[in-house]
């Protein structure tokens, strides 16, 4: 009974709840935010990386691999409190979903490099041949079959993402996590971080569960 | 009158292993060439050369009906111009047969939707497969998907069709009504170049009839020429072994 009502204090939940919930309006703000420019950066980065002249693929490779090597929380860090240092000033939003985007956009890459490069030689020659521009190839005729290759591994980012939103609590952003955490201090009761916990496993375990069926369907690939 | 392809001192090299020697070839408009030779002579690179699949040596030269094959701006003429049918068929997954077939002269020509549906359907008519247009193409026989394919190329209106033996990869049954197709579509004046291994096909066929060997063209001229009085050792010993298969 103690324990209930330390852990699982409904009065002070029903309390809280309304502070949770802003937290995850924010929370969705800026995963869904990062995610969208993620998406469009991704498949921008895995075309220059695949056709790009010159030295323009392997600048997108040096992008890929650096920003899929430095942790997600460094990188945060650096945008919100070492950049002032050079003037560049964002606000705790902005700095979230820029950190969230260069990183989510290099993955998203691979994804999208890995679908594209997955579709036969033919599919290229055939739309060649018929005389088909590039821009047309790609979209009649590749990316709509890489679709279907890179949904599952898609999704999978999208729950990293979504996760990784948490992080933006250490540039005072007020999200879910940092939501609860100040809860829990007014309250002097550690039920509203229970509370924030289970609205994650609420949001993402639909996601979860969607990626394992995918995977099943297509095959998938996992972000390491 | 010009010829409709000019191929003048044609090379290519993958490396330090040269696949062409300098290939000089013509071909009149109306045409239609059989090329055989043995795996490997190079046969497939050099009328993928035609449309530029590959690229070729640059004091090469090769001029579609007055427009020279390069890497620039005057590519899409030419390979709007030119159909291929390849061996895999190559053909779209994710699009019905009608879309397959209707993609191309909407996209590259500017053609209208309802113009090319009509299009469409009057060639899947004529290569005898008008009933599959709704079905995706993995639901078609190999034989049918390969009709669908030429269907898609004649679609451009090309002024020229090259094939890529088209019927090798295809169970024996239904190599004949794919032949019967490229048949029909030579006794409408098309000009055709056909990789084949099909010798009946080409001698029935073929207005000319070029034996490749080693990236050269060892020997041509019409069937009668090749198939029944063959000049070089190399066709003898070629067509030996193969009519013997
Ligand atoms: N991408 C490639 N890289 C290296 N060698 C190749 C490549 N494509 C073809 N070749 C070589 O070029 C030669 C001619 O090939 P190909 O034109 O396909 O011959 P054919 O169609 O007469 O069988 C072969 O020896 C083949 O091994
Ligand atoms: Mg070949």
């Amino acid at each position: 009974m103690n324990l209930l009502n330390t852990f699982f204090n409904i009065p002070i939940l029903i309390e809280t709840f309304p502070l949770l919930l802003s937290g995850l309006l924010v929370t969705l703000e800026i995963g869904i935010t990062s995610i969208i420019v993620g998406l469009v950066g991704g498949l921008f980065l895995a075309l220059v990386r695949l056709y790009g002249a010159g030295p323009v693929p392997f600048l997108a490779k040096i992008y890929i691999d650096i920003f899929r090597s430095i942790p997600l929380l460094v990188l945060l860090i650096v945008v919100y409190y070492a950049l002032p240092f050079v003037g560049i000033r964002f606000s705790p939003f902005v700095s979230a979903v820029v950190a969230l985007t260069l990183v989510s956009s290099a993955y998203t890459a691979e994804i999208f490099r890995a679908g594209i490069e997955a579709i036969p030689h033919g599919q290229f020659e055939a739309s060649q041949a018929l005389g088909l521009s590039s821009r047309h190839m790609m979209i009649d005729v590749i990316l709509p079959q890489a679709i279907k290759i890179v949904i599952p591994p898609l999704t999978n980012n999208c729950i990293n993402v979504l996760k990784d939103t948490a992080l933006a609590s250490v540039v005072a952003m007020p999200d879910l996590l940092k939501q609860a955490t100040q809860a829990q201090a007014l309250s002097a009761n550690p039920t509203p971080l229970i509370g924030a916990a289970l609205i994650y496993v609420a949001l993402l375990w639909p996601l979860v569960s969607i990626v394992a069926r995918l995977e099943k369907r297509f095959g998938g690939e996992k972000r390491a | 009158m010009r010829p409709l392809i000019q191929i003048t001192n044609l090379k290519k090299a993958y490396g330090i292993f040269t696949v062409l020697h300098g290939i000089d070839l013509d071909i009149d408009e109306g045409e239609v060439v059989c090329v055989i030779g043995p795996s490997g002579s190079g046969k497939s690179t050099l009328i993928r050369c035609i449309n530029r699949l590959e690229a070729f040596s640059s004091d090469s030269s090769i001029v579609v009906d007055g427009v020279t094959v390069g890497p620039g701006k005057a590519l899409a003429k030419v390979r709007a111009e030119v159909g291929m049918v390849f061996q895999s068929f190559n053909l779209f997954p994710h699009l019905t047969v009608l879309k397959n077939v209707m993609l191309a002269p909407m996209r590259v020509r500017g053609t209208k939707s309802a113009d090319a549906e009509r299009k469409a359907r009057e060639l899947l008519a004529r290569v005898g497969i008008a009933e599959q247009a709704e079905k995706y193409p993995g639901k078609l026989s190999g034989g049918q998907q390969q009709r669908v394919a030429i269907a898609r190329a004649l679609a451009m209106e090309p002024k020229v069709m090259l094939f890529d033996e088209p019927t090798s990869s295809l169970d024996p049954e239904m190599v004949g009504e794919v032949l019967d197709v490229m048949k029909r579509l030579a006794g409408t004046g098309v000009t055709m170049i056909v990789v084949t291994h099909e010798m009946g096909f080409a001698r029935q066929v073929a207005d000319r009839v070029i034996f490749m060997d080693g990236g050269r063209i060892i020997e041509q001229g019409t069937p009668g020429e090749i198939f029944d009085n063959p000049k070089e050792e190399r066709t003898r010993g070629f067509l030996r072994a193969v009519l013997n298969h």
